[in-house]
């Protein structure tokens, strides 16, 4: 995840003892009710929600990244369930569009191997 | 919360608060973490918690609230997720993918795009609504292991 944060120019806010994980795809939405029902095994969400149910889903996810787009900035009780729940987040200044393009161009798929990308 | 254990199973019996938006969810995470600790398997904890976290933003949304139990039997785990709220007039209409009656402030928090109900039944093995018009709903989802 460090090549995530480098990508976005990102700031991390939490989970840093995770960073050296590897990720194998991601999804962006600002609809956590789209993220529950057609996420499958994506490891990073995007986002530009401020809302504590951005780390719930996250977690229920199984999800271990959640970048924050357009310098959206968490609460500091989202970044402290964040850490409850050993995920790693990140701010970038970048849009939702251009982060994702970013990520897809570097390797980061929306999910691998299956045909609705 | 609220931990039972009898000798045949354990339960956990929540309060979901109905008046916070923020704390939607919160079972949900608590009963997740509590799965890992029992040792259940990643489908398992991801399948009962989702099913559970959807029911519970539900309760939150339509409902004022109302109270979550879990219950870890020999072969399976139940949620029952009961409230008090306004019941659900058609459930054959709320059991289509994308129908809602969430409003517009609701889905500027990132839920209500119709997903909730056919997302519990999905992931879950079996599913029973039990509504009554300003009277509530109690939903039972059974997770088998």
């Amino acid at each position: 995840m460090y090549e995530i944060q480098s990508l976005l120019h990102a700031e991390l806010l939490c989970g840093e003892e995770y960073l050296q994980n590897e990720v194998y795809s991601a999804c962006c939405s600002d609809m956590m009710s789209d993220v529950l029902a057609y996420v499958k095994d994506q490891g990073v969400l995007l986002t530009g929600l401020i809302n504590p149910q951005v780390i719930r889903t996250a977690s229920m996810m199984d999800m271990i990244c959640v970048v924050f787009v357009r310098d959206k900035a968490p609460t500091e009780e989202m970044v402290e369930l964040a850490r409850e729940c050993g995920i790693v987040v990140m701010c970038s200044p970048m849009r939702a569009y251009e982060a994702c393009g970013h990520l897809y161009y570097s390797g980061l798929r929306g999910n691998a191997g299956d045909k609705h990308v | 919360m609220r931990v039972t254990n009898m000798s045949e199973a354990i339960r956990f019996h929540f309060d979901v608060d109905g008046e916070n938006f923020s704390s939607a969810g919160e079972a949900s995470v608590m009963v997740k973490k509590k799965l890992r600790q029992l040792g259940f398997s990643p489908d398992v904890m991801r399948r009962v918690s989702i099913a559970m976290y959807e029911g519970e933003i539900n309760m939150v949304i339509h409902a004022h609230g109302g109270t979550a139990d879990v219950i870890v039997g020999e072969d399976a785990i139940e949620i029952i997720l009961a409230d008090k709220g306004p019941g659900i007039p058609d459930i054959n209409k709320a059991m289509q993918e994308g129908f809602s009656t969430a409003s517009d402030n609701i889905r500027a928090l990132g839920f209500g795009a119709g997903m909730g109900l056919p997302n519990m039944k999905k992931y879950t093995d079996y599913m029973q609504i039990d509504t009554e018009i300003g009277v509530g709903t109690t939903i039972t989802m059974r997770v088998n292991y």
